[in-house]
């Protein structure tokens, strides 16, 4: 009975490792939760037309990166990205997939979407504690003609570590020095005011049961649930709308070429259109790669994906790079080796 | 034929003997690996966390315990305001739950009809199925914002400038917060309780409930008198299980805390549980002290539960000991 019991055991372990040995065409990649939606997307139009498997965990920036250091998995992804120092010392090479961007949303009777402007200066203040009530002069000078109601200013951030704070908390560091020296950026932050909420979802929730109140949201986010938000003024001085193409517009004027490792926050670009807090979601995935076919796998899976992914990531509230970016990122793979030095991609 | 038999049944009853102490001795060897796989798992993850913390624990030393500054941009960590958040939120969540799973289980015991006995039951029980990540969702679209303008934003508005009620009621009208929190906890914990409560008093001898009836006692000198110190020390079992459950829970307290690692400093103000830090912020945390103060952090709550049950233990004994 143990006996029969056992050789099962064993049969079941066999095939189990027959079987795994067979699905040679499984890349598996883990971390930020940011891009997830549109990576399972991919990997659904890329196994259709390759056989290839993509598996993916959104298991957070901080799972991806500890991940791909410890070479579990064939790429890590992170929303916040690693300084070319970072990357040397791990042996890791990074590249930009999708864009996104952060929108402050509020919850403010009478006042419609777009309606009210604002300036990174005043959202630090805000976010400070500086600005307490919205109908402050200063909010209300930066707003002619839009009648500020006399309410209290409830702040809702991010509970959970995230890299929609960091975007956001990098570009209040950029525009006020106050910011920078008293709280800082990070994935999460020592908040002075306000209350968190978990994930878009919940900062968006309480946003709108909270009359009064201000939060940031990634964009498909405030988008999909028609969330009242505010208009930006970039560094052209010009109030921009969150949309794709403003969105876009930041990454145009952004200079990847010059920029190593494509370290680069596309915050505060330059530009008539800009939206002033935009940021790039990306890749890790081991300079040296101990095995020449996964790592070529793992690149013609985004190679694919930069060639035929645009419209899936449209789709879903992301946008794509600009093509020029695509031909600098192809061409930063050459230095991604296999163990006998030759780059792994063509 | 019975010459046949006879010799059979000695050889069965002789064979009896030795596969009875075969299967005996694999039960207990079963049984034992049983055990000792639990204590290792335990020991083994005691060692994990303090491994795993130890860069925290090395770095502030027992002002991690004490400090309530939070700051992943410094990497500066002190825990105060989640510890206090965890042990208040549990306490208010058990004081609020304790008396309606009493009441629950007197009513199903001692009272109700027999035919609403069973669907009664059942719904406590299908009570304690629910997962927590739904009753944090409801908490936070469907019982803040009631919370907050039927009983929040009254109390708030009653509440004299400088008075006690003041004090308490400060926070943002937005139905999250340190008692929100408590209040989701104690509807999750009930069925818990209530449940454990009732098999106890059910365990009550018809014997003795009906003698004390017999006597003329009333439901509540019934219960007060006779089945509730029969069940005693039971009873406290069943507190200490919805206990330790409080301080655990993670995704329902999350939702509704406000999350906060401030010193809370009233009862609607925003807070947060070692749980729900633990939750929210591990996934994210990317510099090795982050991660190393929220292992340390996982630890203290490992030990505070450890606390509770020694307690509930040595509670049970001083009891034991007087009777």
């Amino acid at each position: 009975m143990l006996k029969t019991l056992g050789a099962a055991i064993g049969a079941a372990l066999l095939l189990g490792a027959a079987t795994t040995g067979h699905a040679a065409g499984v890349i598996s990649g883990a971390g930020a939760t940011f891009p997830a939606p549109v990576y399972a997307k991919w990997a659904d139009l890329y196994k259709a037309q390759t056989g290839t498997n993509l598996n993916y965990q959104a298991i957070g920036s901080g799972g991806g990166i500890k991940q791909i250091n410890a070479s579990t998995v064939d790429f890590g992804a992170t929303d916040k990205p690693l300084k070319p120092d970072d990357l040397a010392t791990a042996g890791l090479t990074m590249f930009p997939t999708v864009i996104g961007g952060v929108v402050p949303v509020m919850n403010l009777p009478g006042i419609k979407a777009g309606q009210l402007q604002m300036t990174g200066a005043n959202l630090a203040d805000i976010y400070r504690g500086a600005i307490k009530k919205w109908n402050d002069p200063i909010l209300a000078k930066a707003n002619p003609g839009v009648t500020l109601p006399n309410l209290p200013i409830t702040v809702v951030h991010r509970a959970d570590g995230s890299g929609t704070t960091f975007l956001f908390t990098t570009y209040l560091s950029m525009k006020a020095a106050h910011w920078a020296s008293e709280v800082g950026a990070n994935d999460a932050v020592q908040w002075p005011v306000g209350v968190g909420g978990k994930g878009n979802d919940g900062v968006a929730a309480q946003v709108k049961q909270t009359p009064g109140a201000i939060g940031y949201v990634e964009y498909a986010y405030a988008k999909q649930n028609a969330m009242t938000y505010a208009l930006m003024q970039n560094k052209s001085g010009k109030f921009v709308t969150p949309d794709a193409k403003n969105f876009a517009a930041a990454a145009a004027n952004a200079k990847w070429a010059s920029a190593p490792g494509f370290y680069l926050l596309l915050l505060d670009q330059p530009g008539a259109d800009a939206w002033p807090i935009t940021g790039a979601t990306f890749i890790l995935v081991h300079t040296k790669q101990t095995d020449a076919a996964k790592g070529k796998e793992v690149l013609s899976f985004f190679d694919w994906s930069y060639k035929n992914g645009d419209a899936a990531a449209a789709q879903l509230d992301y946008v794509a790079l600009p093509p020029a970016v695509k031909d600098l990122i192809r061409k930063s793979w050459s230095k991604i080796v296999g163990p006998d030095g030759k780059p792994v991609y063509r | 034929m019975s010459d046949a038999t006879l010799p059979a049944t000695a050889l069965s009853s002789r064979r009896a003997a030795p596969r009875g102490a075969l299967i005996g001795k694999v039960f207990e060897g079963l049984c034992f690996t049983a055990a000792t796989t639990l204590l290792a798992a335990l020991g083994g993850i005691i060692v994990s966390l303090l491994i795993g913390g130890w860069p925290a624990i090395h770095k502030f030393g027992f002002g991690f315990l004490t400090t309530a500054t939070w700051n992943p941009v410094t990497d500066v960590y002190g825990a105060a305001g989640p510890i206090v958040g965890t042990l208040v939120t549990s306490a208010l969540a058990l004081a609020l739950a304790l008396p309606v799973a009493g009441g629950v289980a007197f009513f199903l015991t001692e009272l109700c009809p027999a035919r609403l006995r069973m669907p009664i039951g059942t719904a406590v029980e299908l009570l304690a199925g629910i997962p927590s990540i739904v009753y944090g969702m409801w908490g936070l679209f469907v019982f803040a914002p009631l919370f907050a303008k039927y009983i929040q934003l009254p109390l708030m508005t009653a509440a004299a400038p400088g008075s006690l009620l003041e004090t308490l009621t400060m926070g943002i009208p937005n139905g999250s917060g340190i008692l929100p929190a408590s209040i989701i906890l104690a509807i999750m914990i009930l069925p818990f309780m209530a449940a454990t409560l009732r098999e106890l008093l059910m365990s009550v001898p018809i014997g003795v409930r009906e003698s004390a009836y017999g006597l003329g006692a009333t439901t509540a000198e019934v219960v007060m008198s006779v089945t509730l110190p029969y069940v005693r020390t039971g009873a406290i079992g069943a507190v200490m299980l919805g206990l330790g459950r409080a301080l655990g829970e993670t995704m329902a307290v999350t939702f509704i805390i406000g999350n906060s690692h401030s010193f809370p400093k009233s009862l609607f103000d925003s807070g947060s549980t070692i749980a729900s830090t633990i939750a929210n912020e591990f996934t994210e945390a990317t510099s090795p002290v982050h991660t190393a103060a929220l292992i340390a952090l996982g630890l203290v709550l490992f030990l505070i539960t450890f606390a509770v049950l020694g307690l509930a233990r040595l509670m049970l004994r001083v009891q034991e000991a007087r009777s």
